[in-house]
């Protein structure tokens, strides 16, 4: 936190400091405090879609050299004011004002000549082309792209803001990263003075999300102002200087710069999840939780597992969980975890190695074998491999079923018991959906998850893997999904959670392993300890 | 067996891939334009089909075999012009129009041609060549290759402009955006509507002139279904070749000389029954599949309908 106090106070001096390549942005105020006008102001901004209001006269206005945070769960609206800031969507109503004058940013194209840049969750860059042909693409049609001339441009912007990127590189070849570093240098060179940065953790590692954290400060310090829309608390709080929270489509309040450094981190915390999810929600954040003593017998054994694999080979991997314990699996993303719970869960040929489960060896059973003994995986891929998004709730809760007895009889479906299935499900696991008969693939990520733990942790489940249960979910469904493990494990199942969230695995575990390159590296039981042995061992093996 | 390869069989061998092929070439260079750009252009069969016929049609009538292959071009853009509108604008279904505008261009024309020429069957005199002085002098290849209608050299152009477009242009940076992704390109202020139209009618052009180059050139006669299914090898070409074009060249001469092989072994003297000869073709469309099927690369765009903001 102090680290953002500074990082704020230095805005102050960020006069009149601007990049001075690319087309000059037009001089307007650089400093925060005491500047006559933000760049950019909505005002009572309202957005309507079929049957929704994605924004109810929202108002936000946006300084120079600060990082503002767009916060607020799923389905808040956040990406509605992103797309009419960028000029994907029009304001039904409202209106939008660039150094006080009002505008209307009809297209993507029109947001960049107003200076406002954006980069997307989902990168806008085109994989098969090089990083300087990224940057070309837009010029007139029978013209040369000039390649070096970007790449002499691209050099000096990159050392202004203290990023390196190769400009010839095929942007398919960097990392999600680097080429988010492409498309902020690509805004800046097309002189944007206001860059929107959607979602941009969401896809990161956490070192990139630091690192990207790191660069926003550098790039508010050039008097640029970066909109930055997430759902972590932390980074809101870590990057941010001015908070807005959206809560269905609406306005809860904005926590300026003064009030953030008054309140601190632990009150910051606070305060946010009461505007984000009302005030019952805080109460329960800070909720502890006892966990039970497990047993020491395992009930689920891996030995020596192997697993040929392209991009991340495993080798020798040995993991013992007891019934009611918790193994919490950290590393860097795509280290191995994939391919490790795809094993164990028989999606994978093993090289070599045992599992075992109940003292029962399962390696050479398929999925459907090891899932009738006992063995549940909840994929962290949830509508490519966990669902089929056009079917219904009620068919996507027994896919792993499909055939079996009581659910279908000599071939034919039972609609009458899948639908009392379906509906204890959902009841159960509180999966909120329009009914049963409502394709999965409408429903939020959060719901989808929902359904698909109630799915896997129903029946005879013995034993869980869960691979990064809570990725993409906001910070109410989050809680939820730790709140199952919990009680996964408190009802006697060995669970093993595979997590890039280093907070996720140290609340939740009991013990912890950390993978780095295909093999588990270290087990570390989960003491006060256990923070910067896991931090030594994930950077120890990362080149 | 060496008897086989005389000079009068290789000549005519290099003769016949150049002609059979050079259609070929044609129909996979434009669509390979289409798919790079995203579109899936399925109706290239009819455009070159419906090229053919008003090729001939417009060469009969005014005697001009470039007028012809003016009309042939402007042919092939009258069907691909449906295919803009209907797949580009309105976001139907690629494969559902092409298919369409394919049958619609063979119903049509074979009902022209029944009622123009289905009594008089006329025929076009053989078209004039342009023999290149010193090349075409060359033994085996240089009758083959370099004493051809100009046509056939503007074509041969026309695989080095597409080359230098794709690779040295904003139009050809536009066009693989808009089919690798195409948010990124409207993100970069280009119509990525109007990129596709721009690639599905030069398809349309190049397509139709490969057709009327079968009526004009290759038979000298409209037939009715003629193209015979040479744009759906320039599909296959189109597919092979990730987007290259020499690589269509080459993809097309060699189907060309399976296609002219029946020719050529007869003047060789070989009596192979032509039914199996003329399964050649097929056969080596068969086998490139199967070997090199796995490495075609397609842009992830092709044959989606783009909307602006949605994922």
């Amino acid at each position: 936190m102090t680290q953002t106090l500074n990082a704020h106070a230095a805005t102050a001096n960020a006069n009149g400091k601007a990049l001075s390549h690319g087309p000059a942005p037009s001089p307007g105020p650089a400093s925060s405090h005491g500047a006559a006008r933000p760049i950019v102001t909505l005002d009572h901004v309202t957005k309507r879609f079929p049957g929704v209001v994605a924004n109810d006269r929202v108002s936000f206005d946006l300084w120079p050299g600060e990082v503002h945070v767009l916060l607020g769960e799923n389905g808040a609206g956040k990406s509605t004011l992103v797309g009419m800031l960028s000029g994907l969507q029009l304001p039904d109503e409202g209106g939008v004002l660039i150094d006080g004058h009002e505008v209307r940013i009809s297209s993507p194209a029109r947001a960049l000549e107003l200076g406002i840049g954006t980069v997307f969750q989902h990168s806008m860059l085109v994989p098969s082309l090089s990083v300087v042909d990224n940057m070309a693409l837009g010029g007139r049609w029978w013209s040369r792209p000039d390649r070096e001339g970007l790449a002499r441009r691209m050099a000096a912007v990159c050392a202004d803001i203290g990023v390196t990127i190769d400009p010839h590189a095929k942007v398919g070849a960097l990392s999600l990263g680097e080429q988010q570093q492409v498309e902020i240098v690509r805004a800046l060179m097309r002189g944007s003075r206001v860059l929107i940065l959607d979602e941009a953790t969401a896809m990161l590692t956490p070192k990139g999300a630091e690192d990207l954290g790191a660069l926003m400060g550098r790039l508010v310090k050039l008097g640029i102002a970066v909109v930055f829309i997430t759902h972590k608390l932390n980074e809101a709080l870590a990057f941010g200087h001015r908070i807005t929270v959206l809560r269905l489509g609406r306005r809860v309040d904005e926590i300026s710069p003064e009030r953030l450094a008054a309140l601190g981190p632990a009150a910051a915390t606070a305060e946010i999840i009461r505007l984000m999810f009302g005030a019952d929600a805080a109460a329960q954040a800070t909720a502890s939780h006892p966990r039970r003593a497990p047993s020491t017998q395992p009930l689920l054994q891996i030995e020596g597992l192997a697993v040929d694999d392209d991009s991340v080979p495993l080798a020798g991997i040995d993991l013992e969980v007891s019934p009611g314990e918790i193994v919490g699996i950290a590393g860097i993303d795509g280290n191995g975890q994939k391919q490790f719970a795809e094993a164990v869960a028989g999606q994978r040929r093993l090289a070599a190695g045992r599992i075992r489960l109940g003292g029962q060896p399962i390696e050479r059973l398929d999925v459907g074998g090891r899932r009738r003994l006992g063995l549940r995986y909840v994929t962290d891929d949830r509508l490519g491999e966990g669902t089929v998004g056009t079917f219904p709730i009620s068919l996507n809760l027994l896919l792993k079923q499909v055939g079996e007895a009581p659910f279908w009889r000599h071939g034919i479906d039972q609609p009458e018991t899948i639908a009392t299935h379906a509906r204890r499900m959902v009841s159960e696991f509180d999966v909120r959906t329009p009914g049963i008969e409502t394709a999965i693939g409408k429903l939020s990520g959060g719901n989808i998850q929902k359904a698909l733990l109630a799915r896997e942790l129903s029946g005879k489940a013995r034993a869980v893997i869960f691979a990064k249960p809570t990725y993409g979910l906001d910070v109410q469904n989050i809680r939820a999904t730790r709140q199952r493990i919990r009680e996964a494990a408190d009802a006697g199942l060995a669970v093993i959670l595979i997590s890039t969230d280093l907070e996720e695995v140290l609340e939740l575990s009991d013990r912890i392993a950390v993978m780095s390159r295909g093999q588990v590296v270290g087990m570390v039981g989960n003491d006060a300890a256990a923070r910067s042995r896991v931090g030594e061992l994930m950077s120890g093996a990362t080149p | 067996m060496t008897a086989l390869f005389t000079d009068a069989f290789l000549t005519s061998l290099v003769l016949g891939a150049l002609t059979a092929g050079l259609p070929l070439m044609l129909a996979g260079l434009g669509e390979q334009i289409s798919e790079k750009a995203g579109v899936l252009n399925i109706g290239i069969e009819g455009m070159m089909l419906f090229g053919a016929y008003l090729g001939f049609l417009v060469a009969y009538d005014t005697g001009s075999i470039w007028l012809g292959f003016l009309g042939g071009g402007i042919g092939g853009m009258l069907v691909a012009a449906p295919m803009a509108l209907f797949c580009i604008r309105l976001g139907l279904s690629q494969i559902v129009i092409g298919i369409a505008l394919t049958l619609g261009a063979e119903g049509l024309t074979a009902l022209l041609h029944h009622f123009q020429f289905a009594q008089s069957y006329p025929r076009l005199p053989a078209v004039a060549t342009l023999a290149i002085p010193g090349l075409s002098s060359l033994p085996v290849l240089g009758p083959a290759l370099f004493d051809r209608p100009p046509i056939v050299y503007l074509a041969m152009l026309a695989v080095a402009v597409t080359a230098y477009v794709f690779r040295y242009t904003q139009a050809g940076l536009a066009l693989q955006a808009a089919g690798d992704k195409p948010a990124a390109l409207d993100a970069a202020g280009v119509d990525v509507g109007r990129v596709r139209t721009l690639a599905v009618l030069t398809t349309g052009f190049l397509a139709g002139i490969g057709g009327a180059f079968m009526s004009q050139v290759g038979a000298g006669i409209f037939v009715p279904f003629m193209t015979n299914g040479a744009g759906f090898i320039g599909i296959v070409l189109a597919m092979q070749a990730r987007g290259r074009p020499l690589f269509v060249l080459a993809g097309a001469l060699l189907f060309g000389a399976c296609l002219s092989a029946t020719t050529a072994l007869q003047v060789a003297g070989v009596s192979i029954p032509t039914d199996v000869i003329q399964m050649l073709p097929f056969a080596a469309v068969l086998a490139v599949l199967v070997l090199f099927g796995r490495r075609a690369s397609l842009p992830p765009a092709l044959g989606t309908h783009y909307v602006r903001g949605a994922r």
